[in-house]
C-alpha cells in the first residue's frame, strides 16, 4: 500500500529472519511507521495530532484500569471511592487527575486534528473513508467521555445522566420505553450506574478498534499535506522514521509538559465544582452543564425553543445536535471543489476561520445559563453552523476560483525554501536543500 | 446409487431450485430463529429488574401543609410535589383560556374533584427531567407562579401547566387517591 519507491525491510541477522518467517511484525513496524514509509515531505505541526491522540487514548486506558482497580460501581458508594481514590489510594489522586484532565486534553487534541483536516480538505477523494471512520471515533469518544462523567456519581453525574438519557425520550411513542430501558428504571439509579461501568471499560477498546481501521485506511493513500497535492514522486517524500518519529516525539514533549502543568497546578480548572456534591435525586443543580468539550453541541440542543409545525421543540433540539455531528459524515459530497488545502482557496480559508469562530460561540453559549441573550445567540450560531455546510460552502466550493496549485509537494517546499533565503543566497540558483 | 441421489440434489431442474436449497433455507432459519432467541433476553436485560419494577405506592399526610406551600416526597425514584393551591393561585389557574395552552389541560383535569386546593405531580420537567424549582420556601416559581425549571427555562403555572420554554407536556399526574380529606396514596 505505499509508494513503490518505499524501502524493504531487509532482516540482516539470523534472528530476525528466524522472526521474519515466523511472525513478521518487525516487517510490519517497518512498513507503517519506519524507514519504509514514505510520507510527504512538507507536514507541518499539525500533522502531530493524530499521533497525540493515539498517546492521549492510552494514557486514558491506562490510568482508567488502574481506577477500576479502586473504584466501586454502586450509587451507595461510587462517590465515595472517588475520594477514596482521591485521599487514601497511593498516587491515587494523581491517577484520577491525569484521567480527568486526560479525558479533556483528548478532545482538545482530537478537536485540533479534525479543525486540520478540514482546513487541509483531508475529507476529500481518496481519503472519505479515512474521515469518516475518524467521526466514528469521535462519536464513541462522546458516548465513553458522558458514561465516564456519570460513574463520579456527583450531582453532575447524576443530572447529566438525566438530561442526556432524557434526549430518547424525545423519539415519537418508543421514546420513553428506550429511556427506561437504558436506564434500567425510571431515573437513574444503581442499574445505570453498573451498566455504564461496563461500557465506559469497553468502549475505549471498541474505540482502539476503530483506529486500526482508521490508519489503515491512511496508509492506503497515505496522508494529505498542507498543500493537498498528491504525491507525485521520491523527491515529494521522506521516510517516516526517522523524519516524523522525531517530529512527533518533539511534538509529544511539549503535550505531556503542557498536560503535567494542568494535572498537577490546575487540575480543577476544566471540572465543574457542582460534581463535588454527591447525586441528589431531588434537587437539581441551578445550572447543568457537561464538560467544556460537548458544550458547542449543546448549544445546538437548546436553542430549539418553539414547536415546528407538529413537531415539538424538545425532539426538534434533539435532530439538530445529532444532525450536527451526523452531518460531517457528508461533508466530503457537500464540498465538490477539486482543491483540497485551504491555502489555495481563498474564500474557503476565510470561511473557515469564519466556522471556527462559529464554534467557539456555540461553545461558549453551551456553558451559559439557558437565557437571552444566550439563546438568541445560540439561534444564530446554529442556523450558521447548518448553512455553513449545506449551503455556503457547496456554493463556495463550485464558483470559487482558487489559486494555481504547484506542480508537485517538492516545488512548493523548494519556492518556500529559494524565497526565505534568497536574500543571502542571490546568485546561486542551483542550491538544494539536504535530502 | 449414491452417485444418483447426488445428481438428484445438485442438478439444477427446470423450476431453479434443487432439493439442497431446502436445507440451506432451513439451515439460514434455524440459525436466525436461535439467534434472536439469545439477542432477545440480552436486550431485555437491561430493562428494569424485578425489585425495580416491585410497584411502590406511598401515604402522604397532606394535613401540615398550609396554602402556597408545597412538600417534596420520593416515589419511584422520582420527586413529588404536592401543593396547596390559595385561592388566588385557584383563580389564576382558571382565568387562563385553554385552548391557549401547549398542553391543553383545565385545573379540574388536574386535581380531584372537591379537592381542588391539592395540585399532586411529578416534580419531573418533562423536558428533560429535570427538578423544577417552586415546590421548597423561597425557591423561584416563574414567570406564572407555578414551578419553574432552571435547567433549560420552562415555566410552568400554578396548575403546573407548561407555559414557556421547551417543556412539551405540563407536569404529570400520577395516580392518586384521597383516603381522608388531608391524606392520599400515590400510586
Amino acid at each position: 500500500m505505499s509508494f513503490p519507491w518505499a524501502k524493504h525491510y531487509e532482516p540482516k541477522s539470523e534472528f530476525t529472519k528466524f522472526v521474519d518467517s515466523r511472525l513478521p511484525i518487525p516487517r510490519f513496524v517497518y512498513d507503517a511507521l519506519g524507514a519504509g514509509y514514505p510520507a510527504p515531505k512538507n507536514l507541518n505541526y499539525f500533522y502531530n495530532f493524530g499521533f497525540l491522540a493515539g498517546v492521549a487514548l492510552m494514557v486514558q486506558i491506562i490510568t482508567g484500569i488502574v481506577l477500576a482497580m479502586h473504584y466501586a460501581a454502586n450509587t451507595a458508594i461510587a462517590f465515595d471511592s472517588v475520594e477514596h481514590i482521591m485521599r487514601d489510594v497511593n498516587s491515587g489522586w494523581m491517577i484520577r487527575y491525569m484521567h480527568a484532565v486526560g479525558a479533556s486534553f483528548f478532545f482538545a487534541v482530537v478537536y485540533i486534528h479534525i479543525f486540520r483536516g478540514l482546513y487541509y480538505g483531508s475529507y476529500k477523494p481518496p481519503r472519505e473513508v479515512l474521515w469518516m471512520l475518524g467521526l466514528v471515533i469521535f462519536l464513541l469518544m462522546m458516548a465513553t467521555a458522558f458514561m465516564g462523567y456519570v460513574l463520579v456519581w456527583g450531582q453532575m453525574s447524576f443530572w447529566g445522566a438525566t438530561v442526556i438519557t432524557g434526549l430518547f425520550s424525545a423519539i415519537p411513542v418508543v421514546g420513553p420505553a428506550i429511556q427506561t430501558w437504558l436506564l434500567g428504571g425510571f431515573s437513574p439509579d444503581n442499574a445505570t450506574l453498573n451498566r455504564f461501568f461496563s461500557l465506559h471499560f469497553l468502549l475505549p477498546f471498541v474505540t482502539l478498534g476503530v483506529i486500526v481501521l482508521h490508519v489503515w485506511a491512511l496508509h492506503i493513500p497515505g496522508s494529505n499535506n498542507p498543500t493537498g497535492v498528491d504525491v507525485k514522486g521520491p523527491q515529494d517524500t521522506v521516510p517516516f522514521h526517522p523524519y516524523y518519529t522525531a517530529k512527533d516525539f518533539f511534538g509529544l514533549g511539549v503535550y505531556l509538559t503542557l498536560f503535567a502543568v494542568v494535572v498537577f497546578f490546575a487540575p480543577n480548572m476544566l471540572g465543574e465544582v457542582d460534581n463535588y456534591i454527591p447525586a441528589n435525586p431531588l434537587s437539581t443543580p441551578a445550572l447543568i452543564v457537561p464538560e467544556w468539550y460537548f458544550w458547542p453541541f449543546y448549544a445546538i440542543l437548546r436553542s430549539f425553543t418553539v414547536d415546528f409545525l407538529f413537531i415539538p421543540a424538545k425532539l426538534l433540539g434533539v435532530i439538530g445536535m445529532f444532525a450536527s455531528i451526523l452531518l460531517l459524515f457528508f461533508l466530503p459530497w457537500l464540498d465538490t471543489s477539486p482543491v483540497r488545502s485551504n491555502n489555495y482557496r481563498p474564500w474557503s480559508r476565510i470561511l473557515f476561520w469564519v466556522f471556527v469562530v462559529d464554534v467557539i460561540i456555540l461553545g461558549v453559549c453551551g456553558g451559559k445559563h439557558a437565557a437571552e441573550p444566550w439563546i438568541i445567540i445560540s439561534q444564530l450560531a446554529s442556523v450558521y453552523y447548518f448553512a455553513h455546510f449545506l449551503i455556503i460552502l457547496p456554493i463556495v466550493s463550485r464558483i470559487e476560483k482558487t489559486l494555481p496549485l504547484p506542480n508537485s509537494i517538492a516545488e512548493a517546499v523548494l519556492a518556500k525554501y529559494n524565497k526565505a533565503s534568497s536574500p543571502g543566497l542571490a546568485g546561486s540558483p542551483g542550491v538544494q536543500p539536504a535530502e | 446409487m449414491a452417485s444418483e441421489t447426488s445428481v438428484a440434489a445438485d442438478t439444477l431442474p427446470p423450476s431453479g431450485e434443487r432439493r439442497r436449497d431446502f436445507i440451506y433455507v432451513a439451515t439460514g432459519a434455524f440459525a436466525a430463529a436461535g439467534a434472536a432467541a439469545v439477542v432477545l433476553p440480552l436486550v431485555n436485560q437491561m430493562n428494569p429488574s424485578a425489585d425495580v419494577l416491585a410497584l411502590a405506592s406511598i401515604d402522604l399526610d397532606l394535613s401540615a401543609i398550609q396554602p402556597g406551600q408545597a412538600v417534596k416526597a420520593s416515589w419511584r425514584g422520582k420527586p413529588i410535589f404536592a401543593r396547596h393551591l390559595t385561592p388566588a393561585e385557584i383563580d389564576a389557574a382558571k382565568k387562563v383560556d385553554v385552548s391557549t395552552l401547549r398542553d391543553p389541560q383545565t385545573l379540574d383535569q388536574r386535581t380531584k374533584a372537591g379537592n381542588e386546593q391539592w395540585l399532586i405531580t411529578l416534580g419531573v420537567c418533562t423536558h428533560l427531567g429535570c427538578v423544577p424549582l417552586g415546590a421548597g420556601e423561597g425557591e423561584a416559581r416563574g414567570d406564572f407562579g407555578g414551578y419553574f425549571c432552571p435547567c433549560h427555562g420552562s415555566h410552568y403555572d400554578t396548575a403546573a401547566r407548561v407555559r414557556k420554554g421547551p417543556a412539551p407536556k405540563n407536569l404529570e399526574v400520577p395516580e392518586y387517591k384521597f383516603n381522608t380529606p388531608t391524606a392520599v396514596t400515590i400510586g
